[in-house]
């Protein structure tokens, strides 16, 4: 058997696609790539949305999500060209050859059986074990991924383990059958930082001691420098960029690639506090309707006028409620909040039509936070309309002022959401917000669902405005590197709580609080060695404990 | 556990309210309607001295809530009165009936849920091709022809000329379970052509709507087959609408089968039903109303409540 696992040459993929205004035509979204893959390597597979890369990684399972279709080239595993091989022949190599763990656990494990016969069924279909003995090798894998009560975990349902948890399941769940490849499409994205480096570490480990081979898919280049031996950075269908990780990392050749290495290069200069906060959270305790449990739990905070004050913490530590609180959509148990020199009232409806113009929202999902059957120019003007009465060319003149501002133009007035990006999305909602002339806007993780460079854009853009318009942001984020970019001060929550709180440099010096630290350290650094490093100096820190 | 215990308790305690409103409203239904018992038993040309009298024998003097309460006391011990037309004793000439439409409604059930289920499946499998197509296009031209004009021409053909089944399907206590089959063959039939449709694109939907979940994507890069992907991973997770439109089909075929039992002559609950309606028999009427209710109430209520245990959050809380 040769050390050659995988080889794809000139692949083209094809979909047909469906605009909203057009006839239904067939597109090439892949435009002929080649790889090579041997036993036991990782190879990287990176880019941003619409890149091609799960695509790709599907296309070494002869699979086409939806409409699309492989339309031209070889993919040769173990041999012999997949592209030509026959139904059953394609299940054989299909869970057997080859495995795939997808973004999402939650959604991809059945809700309706255990998670034990989930995980053995491929293995068992394929007769590469019996039963019995892929449920003694599925509780072996649990110990190895790190899986609490391996023995046992199997015969839960799905929705009762976590979501870190599950991803590892699903790790197990490809790593079952013994395949010779596994496909990892983006494992570790929808987790927390924390979580993330567990997960991380224990897929690194299980590829390791299987000596299986990987096409490890992400669009966080710092990531798969931690686990690939290759990476392939591809751009909208093309390589941009193939080579060594130590090669694209520490010495890239692309400009694209080069940015993506680079990204998060915004500099920001922290302000100094103003005598006069406008938002001043005070003791601030909060609880959803029918529950006995405190999600907010004696929050005190302030922002000043023009500044950006960050909310950070993982998902259920309630800066997403702080937000809720704040705008009067949760009244608060105790505790009050004054904006501007004036107390709001807790509840949303008895606020004045200034409070509510002074405090705009922007949210993580740009495209349903607009409807899709009106142009950008009605969402825009909404608010002018609203707050301030302007009509007619007046308005449609403010219109294309905003649309200057956002950096998109008045070509953009009569276009309707569904045929703008994502990040030209988030922009109109910027506009939006800002057409109220705001004092204040709370952004709820708004670059979260973007690319990091369309992130990039969109940070760039808010610093800007906050210079001409003087506008407050409340920042509501998971993500360290954004706090850092735009932040004058910042707050560290967990479990309703506010745990560390001060101005960016105080925040961000040591020494540091053990939640903090271990926020700041998972992390992933755009470096080769760093997941070793940060493992190692947390045993050597438990073990000195 | 305890939180799916609490539903289902909730849904049985509902069941037995609405089951109380129903009767309150079958009561008061006959109640209101013109006329009177005894005059309609005595016939025009009763004297008023017989009219009172008849009233006063059966009790039709004393308040409407008293005899409400009466009769409802009735109903729970089994006594559900007796008919006015024959003066028969309602709950042992009833029984026989229930039990043959029951019969023929659990055989109905038999053949057709399984083969719906089935179907839908196929067509799951087969989507927009042929298959898919032919069980989509017979059964919706099953479910628009009416039921007697299948019941004519299924008694005409299999029954006259080919003489595979007997065109009139009454049966005795006497007869073998084999017999009484073979007397039922047609009315069964016609049923299940009626119910199929409706069911069959239930299922193909419910199944459907499920194919697009990511762990659907998830058990095809297993390599499972298309049949086992449908069985084992689609169809756990549509049970629940299914089992709704089930339900009221299995309903439909205890309560409406009306028609059926009167072109096959089948001594059941329906054609009861009909006789005493038209000789204005209001207690006979009254309890096939209360029976039907309760089938109905009774069904939905055990779709509600495997809905409910078909939940895996539900059954196994975290």
């Amino acid at each position: 058997m040769s050390d050659q696992l995988v080889k794809v040459r000139d692949l083209k993929i094809g979909a047909t696609v469906f605009p909203p205004n057009a006839k239904p035509h067939d597109i090439e979204i892949v435009h002929g790539v080649s790889f090579d893959l041997e036993r036991g390597k990782v190879l990287g597979l990176i880019g941003e949305s619409g890149a091609g890369k799960s695509t790709i990684g599907l296309s070494t399972m002869a699979y086409g999500r939806g409409g699309v279709r492989i339309t031209g080239g070889e993919v040769w595993i173990n041999g012999r060209d997949i592209l030509q091989t026959k139904n059953a022949d394609l299940r054989a190599l299909r869970g057997g050859e080859v495995t795939y763990v997808s973004q999402s656990a939650a959604a991809s494990f059945n809700p309706a059986r255990p998670i034990v016969e989930q995980i053995v069924e491929a293995a068992v279909r394929h007769k590469k074990f019996s039963r019995s003995e892929a449920e003694k090798r599925a509780v072996e894998l649990f110990r190895k991924l790190g899986l609490p009560e391996p023995e046992t975990i199997g015969e839960r349902y799905p929705h009762q383990v976590s979501g870190g948890q599950l991803q590892r399941c699903m790790t197990a769940l490809a790593l079952c059958p013994e395949p010779d490849l596994v496909v990892f499409d983006e494992p570790t994205t929808a987790l927390d930082v924390t979580t993330q480096i567990d997960v991380l570490m224990a897929i690194k480990a299980a590829i390791r001691d299987t000596g299986v081979a990987a096409l490890y898919i992400t669009h966080d280049l710092a990531v798969v420098a931690q686990v690939s031996d290759d990476i392939m950075v591809l751009k909208l269908g093309d390589t941009v960029e193939y080579g060594s990780t130590d090669q694209i990392i520490n010495n890239p050749q692309e400009d694209y690639t080069k940015a993506l290495v680079s990204v998060r290069s915004i500099d920001h200069e922290e302000k100094q506090p103003t005598p006069d906060p406008l938002l001043r959270v005070e003791n601030v305790t909060a609880r959803y309707k029918g529950t006995k449990f405190d999600v907010l739990k004696d929050v005190n905070v302030e922002l000043h006028p023009g500044q950006t004050l960050a909310v950070v913490g993982e998902s259920g530590s309630g800066k997403s409620t702080l937000a809720r609180v704040i705008t009067g959509l949760l009244p608060q148990r105790e505790g009050q909040i004054t904006f501007d020199g004036r107390q709001l009232t807790p509840e949303q409806s008895a606020r004045s039509r200034e409070d509510l113009r002074e405090l705009q929202m922007i949210y993580q999902m740009a495209d349903v936070a607009m409807n899709p059957r009106q142009t950008v120019g009605t969402i825009i003007g909404r608010p002018l309309e609203f707050y301030f009465g302007v009509k007619g060319d007046e308005k449609r003149k403010k219109i294309i002022d905003l649309l200057d501002e956002i950096e998109m133009g008045k070509d953009f007035i009569d276009r309707y959401p569904a045929e703008l990006s994502g990040g030209q999305k988030q922009r109109v909602c910027i506009a939006r917000a800002l057409a109220a002339k705001p004092k204040m806007i709370i952004c709820d993780e708004v670059t979260s669902a973007l690319d990091p460079l369309v992130a990039d854009g969109i940070l760039k853009l808010l610093l800007d405005l906050q210079k001409i318009e003087n506008v407050a942001y409340l920042f509501i984020t998971h993500d360290l590197a954004t706090v850092k970019a735009i932040a004058d001060s910042i707050a560290v929550m967990y479990q309703g709580q506010v745990v560390r709180y001060g101005s960016k440099s105080e925040v961000l010096a040591p020494p540091f609080d053990d939640y903090t630290d271990l926020l700041l350290s998972s992390v992933p650094e755009m470096r080769l060695g760093w997941l070793e490093d940060v493992v190692a100096h947390r045993k050597m820190e438990s073990a000195g404990n | 556990m305890n939180l799916a215990l609490k539903l289902v308790a909730q849904r049985l305690a509902l069941g037995i309210i609405l089951l109380l409103l129903v009767s309150v409203l079958i009561f008061t239904g006959t109640l209101i309607l013109p006329g009177d018992v005894a005059q309609s038993i005595l016939g025009q040309s009763a004297t008023p001295e017989a009219l009172a009298n008849l009233r006063e024998e059966l009790g039709l003097n004393e308040p409407a809530v008293a005899r409400y309460f009466d009769w409802l006391g009735g109903l729970l011990t089994g006594d559900l009165g007796t008919a006015l037309t024959n003066g028969q004793d309602i709950a042992s000439s009833l029984g026989t009936r229930l039990k043959n439409t029951l019969f023929l409604a659990f055989w109905a059930a038999m053949v057709s849920v399984p083969l719906a289920i089935f179907l839908g499946l196929v067509a799951v499998r087969f989507r927009d091709r042929w298959p898919d197509k032919l069980i989509s296009g017979l059964t919706l031209s099953t479910i628009s022809i009416p039921e007697f004009l299948i019941g004519y021409v299924l008694m005409y053909f299999v029954g006259v000329k080919l003489g595979w089944a007997p065109t009139v399907s009454t049966i005795y206590d006497s007869m073998t379970l084999v017999e009484k089959l073979n007397a039922i063959a047609l009315p069964v039939t016609v049923l299940t052509l009626v119910v199929l449709a409706h069911m069959m694109r239930m299922t193909r939907a419910a199944i459907l709507n499920v194919m697009q979940s990511p762990y659907i994507e998830t058990a095809e890069l297993k390599g499972l087959t298309m049949f086992i992907i449908i069985w084992r991973h689609a169809f756990p997770n549509s049970v629940a609408p299914i089992v709704n439109v089930v339900m009221l089909n299995l309903a439909y075929l205890v309560v409406g089968v009306v028609v059926v039992e009167v072109v096959f002559t089948y001594p059941g609950m329906g054609q009861y039903l009909v006789d005493h309606v038209s000789k204005r028999d209001l207690p006979v009427v009254q309890a096939c109303g209360l029976i039907f209710a309760a089938v109905y109430i009774g069904l939905n209520m055990i779709a509600d409540i495997v809905s409910i245990l078909s939940n895996p959050r539900l059954r196994h809380p975290k």
